[in-house]
C-alpha cells in the first residue's frame, strides 16, 4: 500500500509548480494593493455619488466567478493582439481581481481613523498628503492589514484556478502527475499538504494579529 | 483597435441554454449552502462539546477547508476519493467540494458569532433547567444564525462562484459547463463567457437583495 512509483524529479516538479503559484501571487498581490489602496482612497475621497462608477466596476470583479474572469481577459487580450503569454494575462486578471477586493479593505480601513483625530492633524497644520501619511496610514494599517492577509491567502488559492489558462502551477503539476503516475490520493495530499504549509502559518499569524491589535482591548 | 467582429447574435441565441445552466448553478449553490450550514452547525458542536476527537475533528475540517484552494477540494472529492473504491459524478464531486468548503467558512463564522453572545446566557438557561442541547437550540443557536447571517450571505455569493470551477471536473450542465460547451462548437469565447458573467453578476446581486430583505423581515427586533 505504501509503495509509490513517485520520485525526486517528480517532487522538484512539484516544487516548480508551487513556485509557480507563489510567483502569481506575489505579482498579483502586489500590483493589485498598490491599485487597491490608489482605488480605495479615491472612492473615500470621492464620496459615495462620484465613486459609483468605480464601484460598480470594481463590484462586477467581485461578483463574477474568477475562473470567467481569466477566460474573459484570455479572450480579450488575443482579441486586441496584445500577445500576453498566459502568465501575464494570469497576473494582469488577479490584479484586478485583488484591487477589487483590496478596495474595500483600504476603504474599510480609512474609514476607521476617527474624523476628529483627522480634524485635529489638519486644524495643527498638516497638509492633506502629510495627514494620509503620519495619521491616516498608522491607523488603518492596524485596522487593515489582518483583512489584508487574509486576501493575500484566498489570492494565493484562487491562483490554483490560472491552471484553466495552461499555466502549470502547484495544482495543475500534481492533476499531471496523477494522470502518469494513477495514484490521485496520495499526490493530491502531497498537493494539499504544500498549500496548507503555506497558508496556515500565515493565516494563524494574521489571526493573532487581529487579537492583538483590535481596538478597546 | 479591434480586428475582430462581435458575434453577439450567437451569444443571444444561446441565451435560453445558459439559462437552463444558471437554475442548475443556484441549484447547487443552494443545495451545498444547505449541506454546509447543516454540516456548520455540527462541527460548532462538536468544538463545543469538550470532547477532543470530535473537537480535534472539527478543527481538522475547518482548518483544512479554509487553507486549500476550493478547486482542490473538488480534485480531491472528483479524483481522491477515487482511490477508496468512491467514484462520485461531476455533479455529485462539485457538490461534496462545495458544501465541504461552506461547512468550514460558515463554522468559523459561528464560532466569531458565539464569541458575542455572553457565556452567562448558556448559564442562565442551565440553571432554568434546561439540557446544554436545549439551551444551545432555544437560546445561543437563534442568535448565532441572526449574527452570523450576513457573512452566511457572502458564503452563499462564494457558492454560486465557486460552482463555476465544476467546469474544471467535466461538469457540463451547470452554467459554466453550458458556456464552455458552446465555447467549444463555436469558438465564440469572448461572446459566450461575456454573456455568462452577465449572468453571474444577476445571480449574484439577485441572491444578495434577496437575502438582505429576508433580513430586513426576520430580524426587525
Amino acid at each position: 500500500m505504501f509503495e509509490t512509483a513517485l520520485s525526486w524529479n517528480d517532487l522538484a516538479f512539484l516544487a516548480q509548480g508551487a513556485a509557480m503559484t507563489l510567483a502569481v501571487t506575489a505579482v498579483s498581490v502586489a500590483a493589485g494593493t498598490v491599485l487597491g489602496i490608489l482605488f480605495g482612497v479615491l472612492r473615500f475621497q470621492l464620496g459615495p455619488y462620484w465613486a459609483a462608477p468605480l464601484t460598480f466596476v470594481l463590484d462586477i470583479f467581485r461578483s463574477v466567478p474568477l475562473l470567467i474572469q481569466l477566460v474573459l481577459g484570455n479572450a480579450l487580450q488575443s482579441i486586441m493582439r496584445l500577445g500576453w503569454g498566459p502568465f501575464t494575462t494570469s497576473c494582469v486578471v488577479l490584479s484586478l481581481y485583488t484591487a477589487a477586493y483590496c478596495t474595500e479593505i483600504v476603504r474599510g480601513g480609512i474609514g476607521a481613523v476617527p474624523p476628529t483625530t483627522r480634524r485635529a492633524a489638519r486644524s495643527l497644520g498638516l497638509t492633506w498628503f502629510q495627514d494620509m501619511r503620519y495619521i491616516v496610514f498608522p491607523l488603518a494599517t492596524r485596522v487593515s492589514l489582518p483583512a489584508w492577509i487574509g486576501l493575500t491567502l484566498g489570492v494565493m488559492k484562487d491562483s490554483a484556478l490560472v491552471l484553466w489558462l495552461g499555466l502549470i502551477e502547484l495544482l495543475r503539476a500534481s492533476q499531471i502527475l496523477v494522470t502518469r503516475l494513477q495514484e490521485p490520493l496520495f499526490i493530491l495530499i502531497i498537493c494539499g499538504a504544500i498549500y496548507f504549509i503555506i497558508s496556515f502559518p500565515v493565516a494563524r499569524f494574521g489571526g493573532y494579529l487581529e487579537k492583538r491589535w483590535s481596538p478597546n482591548d | 483597435m479591434f480586428n475582430y467582429t462581435f458575434h453577439w447574435n450567437q451569444a443571444l441565441r444561446a441565451l435560453p441554454q445558459m439559462l437552463d445552466g444558471a437554475l442548475v448553478t443556484l441549484q447547487i449553490a443552494l443545495l451545498s449552502m444547505a449541506i454546509g450550514l447543516a454540516c456548520a452547525i455540527a462541527l460548532t458542536l462538536f468544538r463545543l462539546s469538550g470532547n477532543r476527537i470530535l473537537g480535534g475533528f472539527a478543527t481538522a475540517w475547518v482548518e483544512i477547508a479554509r487553507n486549500t484552494p476550493a478547486l482542490f477540494q473538488i480534485y480531491m472529492a472528483h479524483f481522491g476519493l477515487g482511490n477508496f473504491g468512491i467514484h462520485l459524478s461531476p455533479y455529485t464531486a462539485l457538490l461534496v467540494g462545495i458544501a465541504f468548503n461552506n461547512a468550514g467558512y460558515l463554522a468559523e463564522n459561528f464560532r466569531g458569532a458565539l464569541k458575542a453572545i455572553p457565556d452567562t446566557q448558556t448559564r442562565a438557561a442551565r440553571s432554568l433547567g434546561m439540557t446544554s442541547l436545549q439551551a444551545f437550540r432555544y437560546i445561543v443557536l437563534p442568535q448565532m444564525l441572526r449574527i452570523a447571517f450576513l457573512p452566511a450571505t457572502n458564503q452563499m455569493v462564494w457558492a454560486i462562484l465557486m460552482t463555476s470551477l465544476g467546469v474544471t471536473v467535466g461538469m457540463n450542465t451547470d452554467l459554466a459547463g453550458v458556456t464552455q460547451e458552446l465555447n467549444a462548437r463555436s469558438f465564440r469565447t469572448f461572446e459566450f463567457f461575456a454573456l455568462a458573467a452577465v449572468i453571474y453578476y444577476v445571480i449574484a446581486k439577485a441572491v444578495t437583495l434577496a437575502a438582505r430583505l429576508f433580513a430586513a423581515r426576520m430580524f426587525r427586533y
